[in-house]
């Protein structure tokens, strides 16, 4: 017997006939209608009309009938809320049926049909499944909770479920347990403050134990809720984590990767030096690739997932390059995500292979794949500096095959290659000109405008080149038109002779026929710029251009660590938070990873190290639209800005983001020149003369930033406090505290002589020490001093002294001679007397400074109670020279972003969260990466004496 | 959580729609984008969810280039979807949920369907509607998997609906503690007159290899199949030659060591079915479990060092002007001569305007398929340590198309009797203490397969 029949009956008065068939007496032919009624329902005809019919066929002992009924009922009962108050008699009766399965399947129906007026009936048949001595049923009630809390969230509150839920966690039954751990977590999603999920120790023991037993499904939903839990120490996390290891071999992918999110997540916590932090590294690669021999769809989810494993961690994949080669016969989104991950992954070590592979990858037929391909060798070139010769010749290589967009491609990439290897590959441009006709996307026009201005000097045509673009100005995209227009520019400060009237061509189309402000202001700024001072012109059109960083797209460290926690839900496969596809409340709750918890080395201040903040109240940072950050890395890839980005956040970085790229972008070198428009562009600028106030003000304050003269006043200084008591030195009694000013730190001293004789002949030696602080001059009293008297010394220091490791890091000691004896003291010296003028990165550098440094080595700190603003905290901290490299406004939370550089030349990069207008919450976030970072706790330090005075 | 589950036919017509929230659909589609989907489905399905339903088969069974996710995000709504043959199994969500769980779902429902009723087809669908709709009732629950074992599902849901009242009350608790129990696979009770057990060591080899013979790629990746008649609760153990296990034993009689050293496999990964203890085999490394009754999947695993490769494929081609290229291809086989490979074919692209083709092979048959654009060379049985050659002429019509072909590489299937990673089961005990039968008078069978994966030589 089949059931298609069903599908076929398209007679007219077919709901009629129905009607009579349900109604009859005899059992099969009810369920025979009631059938074609469910048949006709799925094709999508309304049979709502037969309601009150098929209700009646409810009351039935045929388990399978009575399956029918429910399932229309489902699908109705909404539509037709009084009519389904009928079914609500035999729903109660049936929860008290013999048969559990016939009262789970009561349950579970009822909490599907979403009228208000059935849940009031529910609760008193659910409060008694959710203690049925069967645990099918228990199992299906506990479900049921999150459903009624979906149609009604108060009466499950009301009613007290919450709390007999919560002992379902404790059940005797693993499945039971499982359920009841998912519609927990489901319901405290939508009450991110309650303590639904009060998982504590004991609870997660209870947990681990279940995970052993129940059925795989069941391990997702344990694993997915053991993430959001925060170990309170480095230990606990360990145990947690051996015991989530075995279900790295389970054969259901969606269990493996909710280990490895509770795995990446809680290695957090783990000391690096810890033997098992490396065991652990260890048994997370093999895993990860058997990933990749599953069925695509799932493979795709494992690649993007790897993508954020590898980003976060790259030591757990780096000898497995060979798997993520591509397949002939691979799905185009597995191709596509296997060759990012390659990139990812290539190294000097395996270059020649990756190179082999991308030059086949490049012969292929999606023309999307290829794309990325030729892309991708690009990029080899600029990570891999040993491959960048190999890169561009397999690149000439392929603009010979003519292949349109191939050879468009390669012109894009070899034009990041000229930023990355200035002066050693421009012998291709000829092979790129040869091409120039075929060229007719906008990247790849505007990629080759760049080239021939930047190098008009070497290209003897170039002027022709140009104009010929020039001649359909109208018709191109904004980013050739900038280009062009740039490019143009250059060429004239390089041959003056014989392009002025190119150059005002162009700039009377940019600011006389667009209305494109982007276009239009940055004509305006040349043309100024020309007409008063053609030798600063040249200073800014032709600067020397910041090298562009190795990696590409790389995902914003705050946004990563979030990702992380997300580890294969849809938020790791969009690598997007959840807010950005999530509706409502529901995920908008920001994840962030557990802090590392206090180790040994920090020990010395306890009341600094943050273990005690938990994740879950750390506000967490997503940029407001995409990544702001990762947006200016992709100047050159990223698509074409069109219109003006004039965003709040971009107008709030004012002069701070000019300082970084933002002068270069504006001034010729990115094309886009996205961070051009966030300064000048008044929108009603309309002629040259005009804007002689506004740009040339906006432009002075731009050189005197960049030139980093706001640092004169010198660093903080602390008070004088005494180092040797006079008790200890025979009378002597030294006070002192270090500066620095203008470059120069020095220490000033002040001697009093509490003895009874005269102090003479008195010299000063420093020990060895981490800096190689020394003193640059002898100590010169110059008159002996007396009973009683008291000189004031300031000893100019050096740190070319030698150097060796103290403990702690900022300890000096010292030895003071005079007539008497020697004595000895040390003394610890605050960190940002060391901090150089030029500590300034810039911002591209920056990060790929930040991404380079491996995440074990930030170092968390919080600054409590500073009540100061970002300006007030910037300015503060540049007078000390920690330099402010960019600001970002996100969720009302400022973010400052800083470097400084310290005498012997290590970097250290912040980032500052500030929490502004909240008088309540005065506390400042400080993450410090450093190659070094023993020095963090100090630069803490530093940044807090800094501040609070 | 998964918010509905649809199953369209090829022509994106719905099949199967169950819904298990409301939150799908509400937005997905007020855009104008469905406007163009016609009145298929009009105003026949309940609002809200139509929208959801219509969307995905506009924007992806529609669609007009090939697929580029299996995840699509249509105006906040996500569709997963898989194909079987021409079948769409669509989950739909509004939420963040576990992705790799829905795929996983999506896979077992397939099972369970293939299990019930064979082949996953739109008659199947449609002949056996009803049943689907029991099994979404069941192994999803607002959205949530359950229990979606066959093995414990076919003793409640049957083909012919289970009439209540034939049940006893034992039987009821019976089936309830073994859909959520600790061993929810296999139910008690069960009795064979012949305990007997089938083991099948399953591989395929996959390997990429460059035309001068290189090894760019190669491992092997293996399923350990069992097929278990045994009677009551048996508890087995499954031995192999895995290196780190022989490693481990070996260290107490140092001869041996050397001996079955040689033997031994280093195992890269390997993944068990869930009847498997992991936290034993995490500490003892030691493969314990209760088996499900019938066939199922003890173990996958994969493995990449020492691998026997079955055949070498000696590729050369040569390009005699425009329009003629010169096809030459060894194969050598490299096991025991006493052992035959079967099924072996190599196939050969041919570039998309080949206009004929001659061949010449020394054993087997080759044809040249111009719909497939290849030339496929069969052979039925071939011993170790033999070699054989095909050469071809192409002609080609002459093209102004400026892009070379693409040397697609040359692929092979074969089959051979042993396991190519080298693999080999040492024992399985089968203890069974309630009842009277022990490890011997069990009747065990193992066979080895290995199987060409993706066999590629690049040309």
């Amino acid at each position: 017997m089949t059931d298609s029949k069903y599908f076929t009956t398209t007679k007219k008065g077919e709901i009629f006939e129905l009607k009579a068939e349900l109604n009859s007496d005899k059992k099969e032919k009810k369920k025979e209608a009631v059938k074609k009624v469910i048949a006709s329902m799925t094709v999508g005809k309304d049979v709502s009309a037969l309601f009150p019919d098929v209700v009646n066929c409810m009351q039935t002992d045929n388990l399978e009938l009575k399956k029918l009924v429910y399932l229309y009922l489902m699908n109705y009962a909404k539509s037709q809320p009084d009519m389904a108050i009928m079914a609500v008699n035999t729903f109660v009766k049936d929860c008290e049926d013999p048969n559990p399965l016939i009262r789970a399947l009561a349950v579970r129906t009822m909490g599907c049909i979403r009228v208000d007026k059935i849940t009031e009936y529910l609760c008193e048949p659910l409060r008694k499944c959710l203690k049925d001595e069967d645990p099918y049923v228990r199992k299906t009630a506990a479900v049921c909770v999150a459903k009624l809390h979906d149609i009604n969230a108060q009466l499950v509150e009301d009613q007290g479920f919450l709390d007999t839920l919560k002992d379902l966690i404790s059940d005797s039954n693993p499945m039971v347990v499982a359920n009841a751990v998912a519609a927990l977590s489901e319901i405290a999603e939508s009450h991110p403050s309650s303590n639904l999920l009060d998982l504590n120790p004991q609870s997660i023991n209870k947990l681990l134990t279940a995970l052993n037993e129940c059925t795989e499904w069941g391990q997702i939903f344990i694993l997915d809720c053991l993430a959001n839990y925060t170990p309170k120490d480095d230990r606990e996390a360990q145990s947690i984590c051996e015991r989530v290891t075995p279900r790295l071999s389970h054969a259901n992918s969606a269990v493996v990767l909710s280990a490895v999110k509770v795995l990446m997540k809680f290695m957090e916590m783990l000391s690096k030096d810890l033997d098992y932090y490396g065991t652990l590294l260890k048994k997370l690669a093999p895993p990860l690739v058997t990933l990749l021999s599953a069925e695509p769809e799932l493979q795709y989810v494992a690649l993007r997932n790897i993508n954020l494993i590898v980003q976060k961690r790259p030591e757990i994949l780096k000898h497995e390059m060979k798997v993520f080669f591509v397949k002939y016969n691979d799905p185009i989104y597995v191709k596509l995500e296997k060759l990012d991950i390659m990139i990812r992954l290539a190294s000097q070590a395996n270059i020649a292979q990756v190179l082999a592979e991308l030059k086949e990858y490049a012969t292929e037929v999606d023309v999307d794949f290829v794309r990325k391909a030729v892309r991708a060798i690009g990029r080899c070139a600029i990570k891999v500096e040993q491959s960048a010769e190999r890169c561009v010749s397999t690149l000439l290589d392929l603009i010979q095959t003519k292949v349109n967009y191939v050879v468009q491609e390669a012109i894009v990439v070899i034009k990041d290659i000229f930023r990355k290897y200035p002066n050693k590959y421009e012998s291709v441009i000829a092979t790129l000109c040869e091409n120039l006709d075929s060229l007719d996307e906008p990247e790849a026009r505007a990629a080759m405008i760049w080239i021939v201005g930047e190098y008009a000097e070497r290209i003897d045509n170039a002027d022709e080149l140009l104009e010929s673009f020039l001649e359909g100005f109208h018709d191109e995209s904004t980013q050739v038109q900038l280009q062009l227009l740039t490019g143009i520019v250059k060429l004239f400060l390089k041959k003056p002779t014989e392009t002025q009237e190119l150059v005002q061509q162009v700039l009377s189309l940019a600011t006389q026929d667009s209305d494109n402000p982007d276009l239009r202001d940055r004509g305006y700024i040349y043309w100024r710029l020309l007409s008063t001072d053609p030798v600063a012109a040249k200073e800014v059109v032709l600067a020397e251009k910041p090298l562009i960083s190795e990696e590409t797209d790389l995902i914003e460290p705050t946004l990563l660590d979030e990702l992380i926690c997300y580890i294969g839900t849809l938020a790791s496969v969009y690598h997007k938070p959840p807010s950005a596809f999530v509706e409502g409340g529901r995920g908008v709750v920001h994840k962030s990873l557990p802090p590392r918890t206090a180790s040994s080395e920090s020990a010395e201040s306890p009341e600094t190290a943050p273990a005690g903040a938990p994740p879950g109240e750390q506000p967490d940072v997503i940029p407001a639209q995409g990544d702001l950050l990762g947006d200016l890395l992709n100047l050159d890839l990223g698509p074409p800005v069109s219109g003006p980005p004039l965003t709040t956040s971009s107008v709030q970085m004012g002069a701070v983001d000019l300082l970084g790229g933002g002068l270069d972008s504006l001034m010729g070198d990115e094309p886009e020149g996205i961070g051009g428009t966030n300064f000048v562009a008044p929108p009603t600028a309309a002629v040259p003369a005009s804007l002689g106030a506004p740009i040339g003000s906006g432009l002075s304050d731009l050189f005197d930033l960049t030139s980093g003269v706001g640092t004169l006043s010198g660093s903080y200084v602390a008070p004088k406090a005494v180092w040797l008591p006079a008790m200890k030195a025979k009378g002597l009694e030294i006070s002192g505290t270090f500066t620095r000013q203008v470059g120069s730190i020095s220490m000033d001293l002040q001697l009093t002589n509490k003895a009874l004789q005269v102090m003479t002949d008195f010299a000063i030696q420093f020990n060895r020490n981490s800096f190689g602080l020394a003193p640059a001059a002898p100590l010169q009293v110059h008159a002996p001093l007396s009973p009683n008297q008291t000189v004031e010394i300031s000893l100019p220091l050096s740190t070319v002294g030698s150097v060796m490791k103290m403990e702690p890091l900022n300890n000096l000691q010292v030895a003071v001679k005079n007539n008497i004896d020697v004595f000895y003291f040390s003394t610890l010296y605050p960190l940002h007397i060391l901090f150089v003028e030029d500590g300034k990165m810039d911002r591209q550098m920056f990060l790929a400074t930040w991404k380079d440094i491996p995440n074990e080595n930030e170092a968390q700190f919080q600054i409590r109670d500073c009540p100061l603003n970002a300006e007030a905290v910037s300015s503060k901290l540049q007078s000390s020279n920690i330099f402010t490299v960019a600001k970002r406004n996100v969720e009302g939370q400022d973010m400052l972003y800083q470097s400084l550089k310290l005498t012997n030349g290590i970097w250290v990069l912040a980032e500052l969260r500030i929490q502004p207008g909240n008088p309540s919450c005065m506390d400042l976030e400080l993450s410090l990466k450093c190659r070094a970072p023993e020095v963090s706790q100090h630069v803490y330090q530093a940044y807090e004496t800094i501040l609070k005075n | 959580m998964i918010g509905g589950l649809f199953i369209y036919n090829h022509k994106g017509e719905v099949l199967i729609s169950r819904v298990y929230r409301d939150d799908i659909g509400s937005q997905a589609a007020d855009s104008a984008v469905f406007s163009s989907s016609g009145p298929f489905l009009g105003e026949r399905l309940g609002g809200s969810v139509r929208n959801a339903v219509d969307a995905f088969r506009v924007n992806v069974i529609h669609a007009r280039q090939q697929v580029r996710s299996p995840v699509t995000n249509i105006a906040r709504t996500s569709f997963f979807h898989v194909k079987r043959s021409n079948i769409w199994l669509a989950a739909v969500t509004k939420q963040n949920v576990n992705a790799a769980m829905v795929f996983e779902f999506l896979y077992k429902m397939c099972d369970v369907m293939a299990a019930y009723f064979g082949k996953i087809s739109e008659e199947n669908i449609k002949n056996n509607f009803v049943l689907i709709y029991e099994l979404l009732d069941e192994i999803l629950d607002f959205g949530y998997p359950q229990n979606s074992e066959t093995g414990a599902l076919k003793t409640f849901i049957t083909q012919q609906g289970i009439k209540s009242q034939h049940q006893t009350k034992e039987e009821q608790s019976q089936i309830t503690s073994q859909v959520t129990g600790q061993i929810g696979w296999r139910r008690e009770g069960i009795k064979y007159r012949r305990n007997e057990l089938f083991l099948d060591v399953l591989e395929s080899v996959n390997l990429l290899m460059s035309p001068q013979g290189q090894v760019l790629s190669a491992h092997v990746s293996g399923r350990v199949v069992m097929k278990s008649y045994l009677s009551g609760m048996p508890e087995c153990k499954f031995g192999m030659n895995d290196k780190i296990v022989i490693e481990k034993q070996g260290k107490g009689t140092a001869d041996e060591t050397s001996k079955s050293g040689k033997q031994s496999i280093a195992i890269d990964d390997c993944t068990f079915h869930q009847c498997v203890r992991l936290s034993k085999f995490d500490s003892e490394r030691s493969i314990s479990f209760i088996p499900p009754d019938g066939e199922f999947e003890l173990m996958r695993y994969r493995t990449t060092k020492d691998i026997i490769l079955p055949f070498r494929v000696i590729p050369l081609v040569r390009e005699v002007g425009r329009t003629k290229l010169e096809v030459k291809v060894v194969i050598k086989s490299n096991f025991k001569p006493s052992l035959l490979a079967q099924k072996i074919e190599v196939r050969i692209p041919t570039p998309l305007n080949t206009s004929g083709v001659q061949v010449i092979c020394m054993k087997g048959k080759a044809k040249y398929k111009a719909s497939e654009n290849a030339i496929v060379w069969k052979i039925k049985r071939m011993a170790g340590m033999k070699e054989s050659q095909i050469s071809a002429e192409i002609e080609l019509l002459p093209t102004n198309d400026k892009k070379k072909w693409a040397r697609p590489p040359i692929s092979m299937n074969f089959e051979v009797p042993f396991a190519p990673s080298g693999l080999k089961v040492r024992y399985l005990k089968v203890f069974e203490p309630k009842l009277n039968y022990s490890d011997h008078d069990v009747i065990k069978w193992v066979r080895y397969i290995g199987r060409s994966g993706i066999y590629e030589t690049r040309c």
